[in-house]
């Protein structure tokens, strides 16, 4: 099967084996969009490697931009003032209701639903994305975080545009969630399909809301704390089962945009005046060391591993992209399913290439 | 009771109607290109259009004053090539993280207004088929030479020296820039009247700080010449002294 239709699930190809219907075993075959992404990264500065980061995910470039920019600041250890903190929080938040927007409209387009379901999601994606454009001057390659802060704060009225945005958001799930939470059709395919028990999750490095929907109640936003999270008053929805099916998955990233309202309301509610920008140099040069700093990505952790080796580049830069470690696990749900079920078991997934491949 | 099927008559007849009237009204299509250009001859390459430079491409959205594309170079007021800001240095070219800049240096200097003479860039090349309007080349210049355009047509039939951009095509006026981003451009140019000022001042407060030292100098010159022609006072039979004092003098100024 594949290589997908680029503006579905990126370009990716499954060798699958049949049984009639029924599929009997499954390879992931991918590649197709590799970059040379770390590569290019320890030959050019650590700066320069940001624009870069945007381009692994191209979902979710602002949470891709912290996760570097956490790993860069452990590295020389730079204080990044109250107001960046407050803006990252809120940006991150934002990407991920457009990063779970789209995933479920993409699910749902999957299951047969196609366009409408999908461009109700996009037309509230594409509001997130004119705020992104108003505060970074891009809407999907933003670019927006520094070492230290953020580049530059963002424009007049952009906190009250988001506050609308904040505001109107929960009518709009409701009336999502109302046209698909209980519809029979979602139900009868997603149900029981594409199980992944908790121990499988777990032994298989699996993160973020895969996780969380096979049971286990692990968020890096409240075990690491990173930013300031543990500002912030918010649940991590779990599932209660020992074992996670595709309408958990489904699930548990509706509920997570009502978790994610909760959090910029009050980021909104906390934000300050005041600088954007630590005391980050003009040159970034750090002495020889190493760090890992890594936050929970809309799909899960996300992690940048760097070695300084007192060169203006880094020595060693290591991706740990959540989309191709949750990806590892495909066969295991696949076997035993349908043909039509592998390719909703791909939407809940929820991978992008760029990142699977970088 | 309806009849059947009225509904779906009743809505395409607004249709056909819509369909029929964009024939003889321009106005009834929803979807207008270019709205800024009153004749529909097509453009022959990127910078033809808008009519006027600067003019705002999306008027009914404020989205457009941030947005990014490709950059540019900026000069001030007058001849672009007299007054361009860009001094050569590569610091942008160095940086890129795609590499997609080329610069040549001059080998001559040329006159700045207000300044001392400068390199400028005898070739400067971005090639916008590479460029991935990252930002980068734009917050590494210390000459504030060089920053983003919003312009976004910028297609064209060759595929390779279309999307060359030269020096001549990126050369902008700093009225441009105020045009696309008012906010931004506004901010820029505060922040180098800022540091002009803090240079003269700096500047000042060097000159002021080496006349107080002068200053110094001399009083404690004249104290020790005071003390000196006290002690020759004293004794006469000394002159050495005060001519070593006096080569002193000489050398603080």
């Amino acid at each position: 099967m594949g290589p997908h239709h680029p503006s579905t699930h990126g370009v990716f190809r499954m060798d699958v084996k049949l049984d009639g219907e029924t599929v009997v075993d499954l390879k992931p075959v991918f590649g197709y969009l590799h970059r040379n992404h770390e590569k290019i990264a320890e030959n050019i500065s650590y700066l320069a490697s940001m624009p870069f980061t945007d381009r692994l995910d191209y979902f979710n470039s602002m949470t891709n931009n912290w996760a570097y920019a956490i790993a860069a600041e452990k590295l020389v250890e730079i204080e990044v003032p109250e107001r960046a903190e407050y803006l990252r929080v809120i940006m991150a938040e934002l990407t991920r209701l457009v990063n779970h927007i789209s995933l479920v409209g993409f699910f749902v387009n999957d299951l047969g639903a196609l366009g409408t379901p999908l461009l109700y999601a996009f037309r509230e994606r594409e509001k997130i994305l004119d705020l992104f454009e108003q505060a970074s001057g891009a809407r999907m390659m933003c670019n927006y975080l520094r070492f230290g802060g953020l580049r530059c704060d963002v424009p007049e009225g952009w906190l009250k545009r988001a506050r609308d945005l904040v505001d109107r958001f929960p009518k709009f799930l409701d009336e999502y969630e109302q046209l698909l939470c209980e519809n029979e059709i979602i139900l009868s395919r997603t149900q029981g399909v594409g199980t992944l028990s908790r121990d499988l999750a777990i032994s298989a490095g699996v993160t973020g809301p895969m996780l969380r929907a096979s049971g286990v109640n692990y968020d890096i936003r409240k075990v690491d704390q990173y930013g300031i999270y543990n500002r912030f008053k918010f649940r991590v929805p779990y599932s209660e089962n020992n074992v996670g099916d595709c309408y958990d998955r489904f699930m548990i990233r509706m509920l997570e945009m009502r978790e994610s309202i909760e959090i910029l309301k009050q980021a909104l509610d906390g934000i300050e005046e005041g600088p954007v920008m630590g005391n980050a140099g003009k040159v970034f040069k750090p002495k020889p060391a190493e760090a890992y700093g890594r936050i929970e990505s809309p799909k899960g952790e996300l992690g940048f591993y760097l070695v300084a080796d007192g060169t203006p580049k880094p020595y060693r830069f290591r991706v740990r992209p959540p989309s191709f470690i949750n990806l590892t696990v495909l066969r295991d749900m696949c076997i035993g399913q349908q043909v039509a079920d592998a390719v909703i078991i791909l939407g809940s997934i929820d991978i992008v290439l760029g990142e699977v491949d970088r | 009771m309806n009849l059947l099927g009225a509904g779906i008559l009743k809505g395409m007849a607004v249709t056909l109607k819509n369909f029929i009237g964009s024939y003889f009204d321009k106005e009834r299509l929803n979807t207008l290109e270019y709205m800024w250009q009153n004749d529909k001859s097509l453009p022959k390459r990127a910078g033809d259009y808008p009519k006027e430079e600067g003019e705002q491409l999306r008027p009914t959205t404020t989205v457009t004053n941030y947005s990014r594309n490709f950059p540019m170079l900026l000069h001030d007021d007058g001849e672009p090539m007299d007054t361009i800001r860009c001094v050569a240095c590569q610091i942008c070219e160095r940086e890129c993280p795609p590499q997609c800049i080329y610069i040549e240096k001059s080998d001559d200097k040329k006159e700045r207004p207000g300044g001392k003479p400068q390199f400028y860039p005898a070739t400067f090349d971005i090639d916008v088929s590479v460029c991935m309007s990252c930002q980068i080349c734009v917050e590494v210049c210390p000459f504030d030479a060089i920053v983003m355009n919003s312009q976004f047509e910028l297609s064209t039939p060759d595929r390779f020296n279309g999307l060359l951009l030269k020096r001549g095509d990126l050369l902008k006026s700093n009225q441009y820039y105020h045009k696309i981003h008012p906010e931004e451009a506004a901010d820029r140019d505060k922040r180098i009247a800022d540091d002009k000022a803090a240079k003269e001042a700096k500047k000042k407060a060097a000159e002021a700080a080496k006349e107080a030292k002068k200053k110094a100098a001399e009083a404690k010159a004249k104290s020790e010449a005071e003390a000196n022609s006290k002690e020759e006072s004293k004794d006469p039979s000394e002159p050495p002294q005060t001519s070593t004092e006096h080569n002193k003098e000489e050398n603080t100024e």
